[in-house]
C-alpha cells in the first residue's frame, strides 16, 4: 500500500493535504471530517487501519491560538503507518471522539483531555485520568502555571 | 516556618473517589476497592471492583498515583537529557526504552545509519538481557499472584545475575543511561563478553526447569487456562500490543515488521498463543509467550555474542561515543518512532520545531497504558479470584502506565 491508494480512498469525498515532513507519512484533514475519514480508512479493504497506535495533543502556544491532535494509524495486515493531524482552534479545543471505531482510543482521548484539555464530543466516559479530578489546568498546555494549593498541600515549593 | 500541609476536614471530601455512587448500586451489588497499596496490583494501581456476590460485573482502574510528568519534562530539556527519564518510565526494561528512544532521535537526525555495526551488536544484546530480566519479573510475580512462591525466588534470583551484569556494562543495577543517541556511554567492560557466554549456558536449563515447574504445571494451568480471554479481533482494536497480542494468536513482533537495528540479521522465532491447554488468548497462553520468548532472546543473545567475539571484535581504535553529537537540533518536522518492548509497543512521538534543542512536544506511548485498558472487558463476568489473575497476567509495570 502507498499513499497514493489512501487518497484515492479518500480524496474524491473530503479534502486532505499530504505533510511530507512527517513520518510515517502525515495527512492534514479538517476536524469536521474526522469521524467520516477514519471510517473510511477503517472499512475500506484496500486500506483497513485495525490499530490506532497513538493519540497526541499538541498546544502551539497562545500566539498561534491552535491545538492539534495527532493520530497514529497502522494497518497490521498491510503493514502501513499513516500520520493524521487536525488543527483545532485553541479557545474552544473541540473534536469528534473515535472510540466507536478504536475502542483503544478511550483511554488516550482521556489522556489528551486530561493534560491538554481538549474535549472530545461523543466520547463515553470523558474524565480525568492521570490527574485527580479536581487537579485545575491542563499541565501541557504552554501557559499552564500550577495552582498554589491542592487539598490544603502547596504544590509549588 | 510555614507548613506545607493546613488540616482542613473539607481536604478529606474534596477528591470523587469512585465512578460508581452508593445511589447507582442495585440489588446485591457491592462496590469493592483494591489498592493503591495492594501485592497483587503490581504498584500503585487502584481498582474499583463492582461485584454481585463473587462475579466482577465492572472493573474501573484508577491511576495516576506515578505520575512524574515525563511529557513536561521532555519539554524543557533536551534530547540527550531525557534519557534518564526514559528510563524511569518502565523500570524494569530500562535498556528497551532508551533503545527506542535514542533510535528516533538518531533517524530525525539522520545519523541512523553511521552507527557502527558494534554498537548496534551492544545494544541489542543489553536490551535483549533486560527482555529476560523483564520477563523473569513478569512470570515470577504472575506465579506469586496465584500462590506459587517458589518460582519467584528462581526468577529473582536468575534476574538478579542479569542485573549484576548490567550493572557491571554501566555502573547501575536498574536505571542505565547506557544508550545514548549516536552511541553508548562505554564499550563493554573485558571480559564481559566471556561472562556473557558462560550465563547463557548456565541459563537454558534453568529455563526448561521453570516450564516443568510453573508453565506445565497442572496447578497453574487449572488458575489460568479460560481465564480472562481476550479475542484476537479484540485485542487489536483496543491497541494491546507485546506478548498479550501474541497471546491472542497474532504473530505481530515489532522487531520483525518493522525490522529497526540488526534485528532483521539475526534468527529467531515469534511464539504465538495457540490455546493448548485452554482458548486462545487466555491468561495461560499470555504467560507461555511470555516463557518462548526467554528462550528466543537467550538465542539472539548468543548470535550477538558470536558477532561481538567474532567479526565485530573489540579493538582499541573503538569508541562507542564517536559519533554521538555535540548539539542535537533535528529539522522541522513531526516523528513517531515505535519498538518492541518487553510490555507491547513502545512509542515516542516527537515535534521538533528545528529552532530550539528541545522537542516542542515529546509524547510517549505507554504500552502498558493501553494494554490496561483493555482490563475491563477481560475480566467481566469473571470471579474476584480470576481477576488477580487477569490482572497480573498484563504484566503492569505503574511507572509507564502512569510515566
Amino acid at each position: 500500500m502507498t499513499i497514493e491508494t489512501i487518497l484515492y480512498v479518500i480524496r474524491s469525498d473530503f479534502e486532505v493535504q499530504v505533510d511530507e515532513a512527517c513520518s510515517p507519512v502525515g495527512l492534514k484533514i479538517k476536524a469536521s471530517d474526522l469521524v467520516a475519514i477514519c471510517e473510511r480508512l477503517y472499512n475500506s479493504e484496500e486500506t483497513y487501519f485495525d490499530f490506532l497506535s497513538c493519540i497526541t495533543g499538541i498546544d502551539n502556544g497562545p500566539e498561534a491560538n491552535t491545538m492539534e491532535v495527532v493520530y497514529n494509524l497502522y494497518s497490521i495486515p498491510n503493514d502501513f503507518g499513516l500520520t493524521i493531524k487536525v488543527e483545532l482552534p485553541r479557545d474552544k479545543p473541540e473534536i469528534d471522539s473515535i472510540t466507536p471505531i478504536w475502542q483503544g482510543a478511550n483511554w488516550l482521548e482521556r489522556e489528551t483531555f486530561d493534560l491538554l484539555g481538549i474535549v472530545f464530543t461523543g466520547h463515553p466516559d470523558l474524565r480525568r485520568i492521570l490527574l485527580p479530578d479536581n487537579w485545575e489546568g491542563y499541565p501541557l498546555r504552554k501557559d499552564y502555571s500550577t495552582q498554589e494549593y491542592f487539598h490544603g498541600i502547596k504544590v509549588d515549593f | 516556618m510555614e507548613l506545607q500541609y493546613k488540616y482542613h476536614p473539607d481536604n478529606l471530601n474534596q477528591s470523587e473517589p469512585t465512578f460508581y455512587k452508593e445511589e447507582d448500586l442495585k440489588a446485591g451489588e457491592m462496590l469493592l476497592n483494591i489498592g493503591p497499596q495492594h501485592p497483587s496490583t503490581h504498584g500503585v494501581l487502584r481498582l474499583e471492583v463492582l461485584t454481585d456476590g463473587e462475579i466482577v460485573k465492572d472493573v474501573i482502574p484508577h491511576l495516576g498515583y506515578l505520575h512524574r510528568c515525563f511529557e513536561k519534562h521532555a519539554e524543557s530539556m533536551p534530547y540527550n537529557q531525557t534519557i534518564p527519564f526514559v528510563d524511569r518510565m518502565d523500570y524494569l526494561a530500562a535498556m528497551n526504552s532508551e533503545h527506542v528512544y535514542a533510535m528516533g532521535v538518531e533517524r530525525m537526525l539522520g545519523i541512523e545509519d553511521k552507527i557502527p555495526k558494534r554498537v548496534e551488536y551492544i545494544r541489542v544484546l543489553v536490551s535483549e538481557l533486560n527482555r529476560l530480566a523483564s520477563h523473569f519479573v513478569a512470570i515470577g510475580t504472575y506465579g506469586m499472584d496465584i500462590g506459587a512462591f517458589t518460582p519467584f525466588l528462581w526468577m529473582m534470583r536468575d534476574r538478579e545475575h542479569i542485573l549484576r551484569l548490567l550493572e557491571w556494562v554501566c555502573g547501575a543495577r536498574m536505571l542505565y543511561n547506557y544508550i545514548w543517541i549516536g552511541g553508548l556511554f562505554y564499550d563493554l567492560p573485558v571480559g564481559f563478553e566471556e561472562r556473557c557466554i558462560q550465563f547463557s549456558q548456565y541459563l537454558k536449563p534453568k529455563l526448561v526447569e521453570l516450564e516443568n515447574l510453573l508453565i506445565s504445571n497442572k496447578i497453574f494451568i487449572d488458575r489460568t487456562a479460560n481465564v480472562g480471554v481476550l479475542p484476537m479481533d479484540l485485542a487489536i482494536n483496543y491497541g494491546v500490543s507485546g506478548p498479550m497480542l501474541r497471546g491472542s494468536g497474532l504473530k505481530y513482533d515489532l522487531r520483525k515488521v518493522d525490522g529497526y537495528s540488526i534485528y532483521p540479521e539475526l534468527d529467531f522465532e515469534i511464539p504465538v498463543g495457540k490455546g493448548e491447554v485452554g482458548t486462545v488468548g487466555d491468561c495461560w497462553d499470555r504467560t507461555w509467550v511470555r516463557m518462548k520468548e526467554c528462550f528466543e532472546s537467550l538465542k539472539i543473545i548468543d548470535q550477538c555474542l558470536t558477532q561481538l567475539t567474532g567479526d565485530h571484535k573489540r579493538t582499541r581504535s573503538f569508541d562507542p561515543r564517536e559519533i554521538v553529537p555535540k548539539k542535537i537540533r533535528p529539522k522541522a518536522q513531526d516523528f513517531y518512532i515505535r519498538g518492541e518492548n518487553p510490555k507491547g509497543e513502545l512509542g515516542y512521538f516527537f515535534r521538533a520545531d528545528g529552532r530550539a534543542d528541545v522537542p516542542f512536544r515529546c509524547k510517549a506511548r505507554s504500552c502498558c497504558f493501553v494494554n490496561l485498558s483493555a482490563l475491563a472487558v477481560m475480566s467481566k463476568d469473571s470471579m474476584i479470584s480470576d481477576l488477580v489473575a487477569i490482572v497480573g497476567s498484563l504484566d503492569l509495570v505503574l511507572g509507564e502506565v502512569d510515566r
